[in-house]
């Protein structure tokens, strides 16, 4: 159902990295659960809408006022690195 | 330090009979406050993350609706300054700078926290045993899970560590392991309470509750924790206030028992118990009937698409940059660190639902996996109402067994995942579900769940005393 390469092609989208010898035991587990998913495809679903969201909601949108943000510091405080104005990271370039 | 007997006594009353007994005089609150925080401290059963080391010097006066009552809180909540790490290695050591509102409005009502409860990292799990913090055990029975993801705040409240807990339930989070604890868990109404402060697993399911040892705390706290919340957008709070049940008995009610609930599959000792508790409903004036939500077999597979699918989405923003813990690549590349941090920082079966909502959401995969499942979606909301025009309220099993020992099914995701299949088809459809104690199999606490229309939380809690009246369980029971 999903392949050792497939499994790595997902790996790479989701950022994550597999050891080579867990690539193998992970397609195996998706393609039991998916296997499982499967049974979907048994229902007759020709025309039926898409449920994004349960609960009817109206009126979602709040006056465009500002409010008092979180302080810079505040927010750049829980960073692994960062400097007085943001947050940093190693170059794109590197 | 050895706790005077009254104290003890109290710790086996229920947050409603403290709070009285509080304003009444008759119990000291930073007492009650001090022996709750030092059996969270002790925590035999790791079901805490974090615990204050000491007791404010100021607790919310007796005449506030909560009294200064503690509560406990599910890590993934938010709370400013102390640790909130969801149960997982990448945020280990995470202070919010702010609060959720859910926390800050119990706060209000005169409420503190003395401790914050271990989970399934992301609340991606049914027993527990997938904290980064290590599992915690089930005060029936140590050698047994908790269940999950809120399996730390129904283990607090079942060991007297806390009279009452907030958890979060996204397909049986909250009620599964309140059923495996002996409790009350309540799931209410999607949008009743805000998800603001809520470190998201999927956003469309996620819905805090409160954990408790009795249905008339469970709406107690409910009702201090909804409300339409301007930060959260999809947040609309409760039609009507939240009224203290009082009905002890059920005439004219009608109760439906979907038999795809409550057939197959369900153990021998779960449905002797359910079928008890049927007859109790019966003699309180319930009429039962046998009714159908003929898609909730596919429930589980549309949950394990949706689910994962946001998950993969949700969980993207930890990549080292804005919070948590950062792991450099040896090539010192942008890439090679969000790579590093996610796969060192996450656990296994964060990986594997990561791993699945991406591949259900990649090109050529997502009319078949994620349209479908949005589809079936829809689905189950049409049973739902099919059937609620037919009866008041839906009875199940919470759990389809007791709590089971730990390690039985982590070998095996999909087993797992198939134990939900009770609780994931009213998370689909976003409509509120309670679970109380129906009994003991086996020496191990079963769980019944009552759902209810969307935004019929006084109904559930209304029926759900007066079964609780007439059942007697005694949630003190693992109180040591």
């Amino acid at each position: 159902m999903i392949d050792a390469k497939q499994v790595l092609h997902v790996a790479r989208l989701a950022r994550l990295e597999l050891a080579p010898e867990d690539v193998q035991p992970m397609a195996d587990e998706l393609s039991s659960i998916l296997g499982h998913i499967e049974q979907m495809s048994s229902l007759d679903l020709e025309g039926v809408k898409p449920t994004t969201h349960v609960v009817p909601v109206e009126g979602v949108l709040r006056a465009d006022e500002a409010e008092a943000p979180l302080p810079r510091e505040v927010a750049l405080s829980q960073a692994p690195k960062h400097s007085e104005t943001g947050f940093l990271v190693p170059s794109p370039q590197a | 330090m050895a706790q005077s007997e009254s104290i003890t006594a109290a710790i086996k009353t229920t947050a409603t009979e403290q709070i009285a007994a509080i304003q009444a005089g008759a119990l000291d609150a930073r007492e009650l406050f001090d022996a709750y925080r030092e059996r969270a401290a002790a925590d035999p059963n790791n079901a805490f993350t974090w615990v204050a080391s000491e007791t404010p010097a100021e607790l919310p006066a007796a005449s506030t609706p909560l009294a200064g009552l503690p509560v406990a809180i599910k890590d993934l909540f938010c709370t400013e300054g102390v640790p909130s790490q969801s149960g997982s290695k990448l945020l280990e050591g995470y202070l919010p700078p702010y609060t959720a509102t859910a926390v800050q409005k119990l706060i209000d009502a005169g409420s503190t926290s003395h401790g914050k409860t271990n989970q399934d990292e992301f609340a991606m799990g049914s027993s527990n045993e997938n904290s980064a913090f290590g599992a915690v055990l089930n005060p029936w029975d140590p050698s047994r899970v908790p269940g999950g993801s809120s399996g730390g705040s129904a283990a607090a409240v079942a060991a007297g560590q806390a009279p009452w807990a907030l958890g979060t339930d996204t397909g049986g989070s909250i009620r599964q392991p309140a059923a495996f604890c002996g409790l009350v868990g309540l799931k209410p109404t999607y949008g009743s309470v805000s998800r603001f402060g809520m470190i998201a697993f999927a956003s469309s399911l996620d819905q805090a509750g409160p954990i408790t040892r009795s249905v008339a705390d469970a709406a107690l706290l409910l009702s201090h924790m909804e409300g339409k919340d301007p930060r959260d957008m999809t947040s609309i709070g409760l039609r009507e206030p939240i009224e203290v049940p009082t009905r002890t008995d059920l005439t004219g009610l009608r109760i439906g028992v979907p038999e795809e609930l409550s057939g197959e599959g369900i153990d021998p000792g779960v449905r002797a118990s359910f079928e008890a508790a049927l007859e109790q409903a019966k003699a309180l004036g319930a009429t039962i009937s046998t009714i159908h939500l003929p898609n909730a077999p596919h429930a589980l597979s549309a949950y394990y698409v949706l689910a994962p699918a946001e998950a993969s989405s949700n969980l993207s923003r930890f990549d080292g940059v804005r919070y948590g813990n950062r792991l450099e690549a040896e090539d010192g590349s942008l890439i090679g660190m969000y790579t590093r941090t996610r796969t060192e920082g996450f656990g296994a079966e964060v990986k594997r639902r990561i791993m699945l909502g991406t591949y259900a959401l990649s090109a050529g995969f997502y009319d078949a996996y994620y349209g479908r499942a949005q589809q079936v979606r829809t689905k189950i909301v049409e049973d739902f109402a099919d059937a609620f025009s037919q009866v008041d309220l839906i009875a199940t099993p919470t759990a389809p067994t007791t709590a089971y020992e730990l390690g039985a099914k982590s070998s095996d995701p999909l087993s797992m995942y198939l134990g939900d299949f009770c609780t994931v088809p009213m998370s689909l459809a976003g409509i509120p579900a309670i679970s109380i104690p129906s009994g003991l199999a086996d020496g191990l606490p079963v769980g019944l769940q009552l759902a209810g229309p969307a935004f019929s939380e006084n109904l559930i809690l209304g029926a759900a005393h007066a079964l609780e009246q007439a059942i007697g369980f005694d949630t003190a029971g693992a109180i040591r």
